[in-house]
């Protein structure tokens, strides 16, 4: 089976100009590149159904000329998912501008933790290091040391 | 057997509540459990120890993959079982004289011993590998769980790690071996592998694998260091999980294999070298505690050694010796803790250095401790003495029986050092709990007779046991004959002749109290070699080893978790271009491409390129959120071309929905973006946008052209008609055919919403904006103006005419909408575009009249609306069901209707209904919060206007 290639074009552009805007830092800027990501797969479930040709509706047309309806379905529901995860996005970027005033997602603070635990050859902060006391069954342990 | 174990775990379940109601006195009902099991095993053990057929039960588990729950009453499992439940009974009703009256954790202490005694009976008459397996991990979570009785000590919990830590460890090295041997033996039956046993490498490594289990469960060096450890806890889970039974579970699996796989290489190398040596260590430890509670857990680590040695020898008198020294060990080690148990609870002390003269003022508790010590050290006429006598005796012939020459008598030498020990730390505990010493008597609580119960009784089972003899050793011995005839035939008695094991039994009794006598020096020795030779510590070993690991850990994250969400991203798009991109160079061939359908196509294709390519460039927000609205509209125009229209109205309405809900929260960010200079990082997005811009591209290419099957879809036509009894095939597809996905789609859009919700209204619960305003209204009256939400607008920002449009073109929006929602049957439409368009109609009241505009506009919650279309889609599934149909099963009735000829009604409408008000659910919890939510915010803090979007 050919594919289209004018609608290949379209969805390398929608996807790689989405992605440009997915590895920004500002909120905003991803979820556009999301939804524009969004777009370019839906179409290539387009693309995935062969030529253009008549709806998928019984009524009107004769079954040969139609197109397949199983990816419209498919990509029926992505539109529609597409646009509860935008809502998401767009509480979580306010949500952020609102605590920090701006939309940019931050490096994870823990993560630094665990860097700077690793440079100074440091246990994880689990890590039960210190030795204390026999057991017993009753009891608790006095003052915590730390 | 099965129903025993069931009732062991339906105690479990009550005896927290048991406890509430009756406090401790709920272990004397609990107690209960076990002793049945023991009275109704009984019989059946005597029968099956006597040469009846063995009990067979098979409940039928997962019967796919062949897996059943097999049980079985062997003379081995029969005799641990009575064990097991005997016990139990025993310590579970000490618990009631030992816990204090009110004690605030018994509630669950009493669930967790009873479920204990239920896994460990399970574990016993397991018939099957998997089913042992699966006690035999229960009973290691339970002990953590009893280890960490009292969690306020950092030792105690770190004790119960490392129980926990090293016997799974174990647990799941042995359950590799049991797949190893389940798959050489074709089958994961106990008794079908030991009647006909596989050969061969895999075999000896799934022996050993085993064992490695085995050896850290019964405390065998070196993992023998956890042992000590679980002593912190309460001293009847001592008496019971680490001496009479959970311990004994390594001895008992290597019992049950050593009949039948001893030869495998390895088996006896290992099993008596790690039983001798750890039976040394632990009786030299033993000789070093001051903590009689300590003392006996050494004890025991050094007795598990001789039992693991004994049992694992593989001969028939060895086989014999062993099953007879488990059945007196527990007796005796269970009876010793039971009696520390009470000594700790009427002196206050464990401490051997503060107690004195109690033999004269607890005669009884004396006397049950003198039996169980003497049949501890071996000394007759207990039963100690007579499992002792035959397990050296059976050493004395393992050279010539097991084919070891001499090494047997190594192995011989060396539990007879091990006796001594044992004679010696013996003595020590006496000495210890009951001599007397120069120091001030400690105050004693009086004893209550119950609590004496269990020891006396275990005591004087030991002293019987002796005398029994004859009544054992045929008993014992049906297990032992599955080994073939050794040198000697073993026999349980008081009196076999001057005979080497006399002899050595005399030895180590003589000796081991000599060392008692002289045990200064022997301290002094023992220290300075200590000191001398810097042996490592088992204990330390692991510390460090689990040191080594969290390290490890710690550098591998801070090296590969950078916590840079564009990093993570770059990372898995450069790792889908690469892998799947290296094999789509390589099957890159037969690519066949077409032109434009029409030469419309091509227009709004390069419409919608050239705006993807200005939104990356725009600095401005609202810019970049408006290209993004014209490449949405430019592919809802593709849609239309390629003939989906369906698609193209949802995508047109989702998109308009979702530029408006943009531009509501952009109104408070501010209008640029963040300053950012050009730089490299810039360039390397840009190229890895590229870079899978083309990947996707080529695999679009590919994947079409590699297609060789006729699309699916092309025959839905037919069953969209006949039995979804529509003509829109898609709408059909989404309410009928592939309806499971739409379900799935709409829970994800459920949580969604409440989602946004919970963002916003983080202290406030979200139905509270739509109460208040009624409760706001109730206060404004007014019928004149257009709207009555109207009023909270400023009147510089009102708009009459978008108001009096909204008012009037939003009834026009919900009939559609209606409409829409009914023709997606027949025509483009159905749920999805028909809540859209109600979604829109309510934001023009918002747009038009603010927050309380929406509330009059739509006077519910939106949770009540998510909710409600969720429950009418289950319904419109679940009804068919109900009827005897498949679930979503859609019914096709034409209802004759006067004048207006046939209405034709699908089942399916009423979950096409639930879409709807899922959408309309969706767009209200939006609306309410990304709208009404974040002007309530910019009211309380008119000085942070956000940017004017």
């Amino acid at each position: 089976m050919s594919s289209n290639l004018v609608l290949v074009v379209v969805v390398a552009f929608l996807v790689g100009c989405g992605v440009t805007l997915m590895l920004e830092r500002s909120l905003t800027r991803i979820l556009v590149g999301f939804v524009m990501i969004g777009n370019g797969v839906n179409l290539l479930f387009i693309i995935a159904s062969g030529p253009a040709g008549d709806p998928p509706l019984l009524g009107d047309v004769a079954r040969t000329d139609m197109v397949d309806p199983l990816p419209q379905a498919m990509a029926l529901t992505a539109i529609v998912i597409t646009l509860g995860m935008t809502a998401f996005g767009l509480a979580l970027a306010y949500r952020a501008w609102q605590l920090s005033g701006h939309d940019d997602v931050q490096d994870d603070l823990e993560d630094d933790l665990v860097r700077r635990r690793a440079h100074r050859d440091d246990v994880s902060a689990s890590f039960d290091d210190v030795e204390s006391g026999l057991p017993d069954e009753e009891g608790t342990d006095e003052e915590d040391p730390r | 057997m099965l129903g025993l174990i069931t009732l062991h775990f339906l105690a479990a379940a009550i005896a927290p509540a048991l406890t509430r109601w009756i406090d401790r006195r709920a272990f004397l009902v609990l107690a209960l459990v076990p002793a049945a099991s023991f009275a109704w095993l009984l019989p059946r053990a005597a029968s099956v120890t006597s040469g009846g057929e063995p009990v067979v039960e098979r409940v039928s588990w997962i019967p796919a993959i062949g897996m059943d729950i097999d049980l079985v009453l062997t003379p081995l499992t029969a005799i641990m079982a009575l064990v097991v439940t005997g016990v139990g009974a025993l310590v579970v009703a000490y618990c009631a004289w030992y816990f204090r009256e009110g004690d605030p954790e018994i509630w669950r202490f009493s669930g967790v011993l009873t479920a204990f005694a239920g896994s460990m009976l399970g574990l016993v008459l397991a018939d099957n590998l998997y089913v042992l397996f699966v006690f035999w991990e229960l009973t290691t979570i339970l002990s953590f769980l009893l280890i960490g009785h009292n969690p306020e000590r950092k030792a105690n919990r770190r004790a119960a790690m490392n129980a926990l830590l090293v016997t799974t460890f174990g647990g799941l090295v042995m359950l590799v071996g049991f797949f190893v041997l389940d798959v050489q033996a074709g089958t994961a039956r106990i008794s079908e592998i030991l009647a006909d046993p596989p050969s061969g490498p895999a075999v000896t490594v799934a022996m050993l694998l085993i064992l490695v289990g085995a050896v850290s469960k019964s405390a065998l060096v070196p993992f023998h260091f956890w042992l000590p450890g679980a002593m912190a806890a309460p001293t009847p889970v001592s008496a019971y999980l680490h001496a009479a039974a959970m311990v004994k579970a390594g001895v008992f699996l290597i019992a049950l294999l050593a009949p039948v796989f001893a030869d495998v290489p390895g088996w006896r190398p290992s099993l008596i070298g790690l039983g001798i040596l750890t039976m040394l260590i632990g009786g030299l430890r033993a000789l070093r505690q001051h903590d009689l509670k300590l003392l006996l857990a050494y004890g025991t680590v050094s007795q598990l050694g001789f039992l693991a040695a004994v049992a694992g020898a593989g001969t028939r008198s060895a086989a014999f010796a062993g099953l007879a020294l488990i059945l007196g060990h527990a007796l005796f080690k269970s009876t010793l803790f039971l009696v520390v148990g009470v000594i700790d609870r009427t002196a206050g002390t464990r401490d051997l250095r503060e107690l004195t003269g109690l033999h004269r003022r607890l005669p009884l508790l004396f006397l049950a401790a003198l039996l169980a010590s003497l049949s501890m050290a071996g000394v007759p006429p207990l039963l100690g003495f007579t499992a002792k006598e035959a397990a050296l005796a059976a050493f004395v012939d393992l050279g010539e029986d097991a084919g070891l020459g001499a090494w047997g008598t190594v192995a011989l030498v060396g539990i007879t050092l091990g006796s001594v020990l044992t004679v010696a730390y013996t003595a020590r505990f006496l000495w210890g709990a009951f001599g007397v010493r120069d120091v001030a008597a400690p105050e004693l609580r009086p004893v209550p007779a119950g609590f004496l119960l269990s020891p006396v009784v275990l005591a004087t089972l030991g002293l019987a046991g002796g005398f029994a003899g004859p009544v054992l050793t045929p008993r014992v011995a049906t297990y032992a004959d599955q080994v073939a005839e050794g040198a000697h035939e073993p026999v349980l008695t008081l009196w076999h002749g001057l005979t080497p094991a006399l002899g050595l039994s005399v030895l180590a009794i003589v000796a081991g109290v000599g060392l008692w006598i002289r045990r200064k020096q022997v301290a002094r020795v023992q220290e300075s070699v200590v000191q001398r030779l810097h042996l490592p510590d088992a204990e330390l070993v692991y510390h460090d080893v689990l040191r080594g690991v969290d390290r490890f850990a710690v550098e591998l994250t801070a090296r590969t978790q950078r916590g840079s969400l564009p990093v993570y991203v770059a990372i898995m798009l450069i790792v889908m271009v690469v892998v799947p991109g290296t094999a789509l160079v390589g099957a890159w061939s037969d690519i066949a491409v077409r032109g434009p359908d029409n030469w419309l196509q091509v227009a709004i294709s390069l419409l919608v390129v050239v705006a993807a390519v200005m939104t990356v460039r725009s600095r401005r927000r609202l810019r970049a959120v408006l290209l993004l609205g014209v490449t949405g509209y430019g592919t809802a125009l593709l849609f239309v071309i390629h003939g989906a229209p369906d698609l193209a109205l949802t995508q047109t309405l989702v998109e308009t929905f979702a530029v408006v809900t943009f531009v509501l929260v952009l109104r408070r960010l501010p209008p640029f973006f963040s300053d950012r200079p050009f730089t490299t990082a810039r360039y390397l997005r840009i190229a890895l946008g590229a870079a899978v811009g083309v990947a996707v591209g080529a695999y679009a290419l590919l994947a079409s052209s590699a297609r060789t099957a006729d699309p699916i879809g092309q025959r839905f036509a037919g069953p969209a008609y006949d039995f979804g009894g529509g003509e829109n095939i898609v709408n059909i597809t989404l309410v009928d055919i592939r309806v499971w996905d739409t379900f799935g789609e709409l829970a994800v859009i459920v949580v969604a919403a409440t989602g946004v919700a919970s963002l916003i209204f983080l202290l406030t619960d979200r139905a509270t904006s739509h109460a208040e305003a009624r409760r706001d209204r109730r206060q404004v009256v007014s019928t004149e103006a257009w709207m009555q939400g109207g009023l909270d607008v400023p009147d510089q920002r009102r708009s009459v005419v978008l108001e009096i449009v909204a008012r009037a073109v939003f009834p026009v929006m919900m009939i559609f909408s209606v409409y829409l929602m009914f023709v997606g049957h027949y025509e483009p439409g159905g749920g999805f575009a028909g809540g859209l368009i109600a979604g829109l109609a309510l934001m023009v009241r918002y747009l038009a009249g603010g927050r309380s505009e929406l509330d009059a506009a739509a006077p519910v919650d939106a949770g009540t609306v998510l909710g409600g279309g969720l429950a009418v889609a289950s319904l419109a599934g679940i009804v068919p069901a109900l009827l005897g149909y498949n679930a979503f099963e859609s019914g096709i009735f034409d209802i004759p209707f006067p004048l207006l000829g046939e209405l034709h009604v699908v089942t399916s409408i009423f979950f096409d209904i639930g879409v709807y008000l899922i959408i309309v659910g969706l767009a209200l919890d939006v609306l309410r919060s990304l709208g009404g939510g974040i002007d309530a915010d910019s009211d309380e803090e008119p000085m942070v206007q956000g940017a004017n979007a």
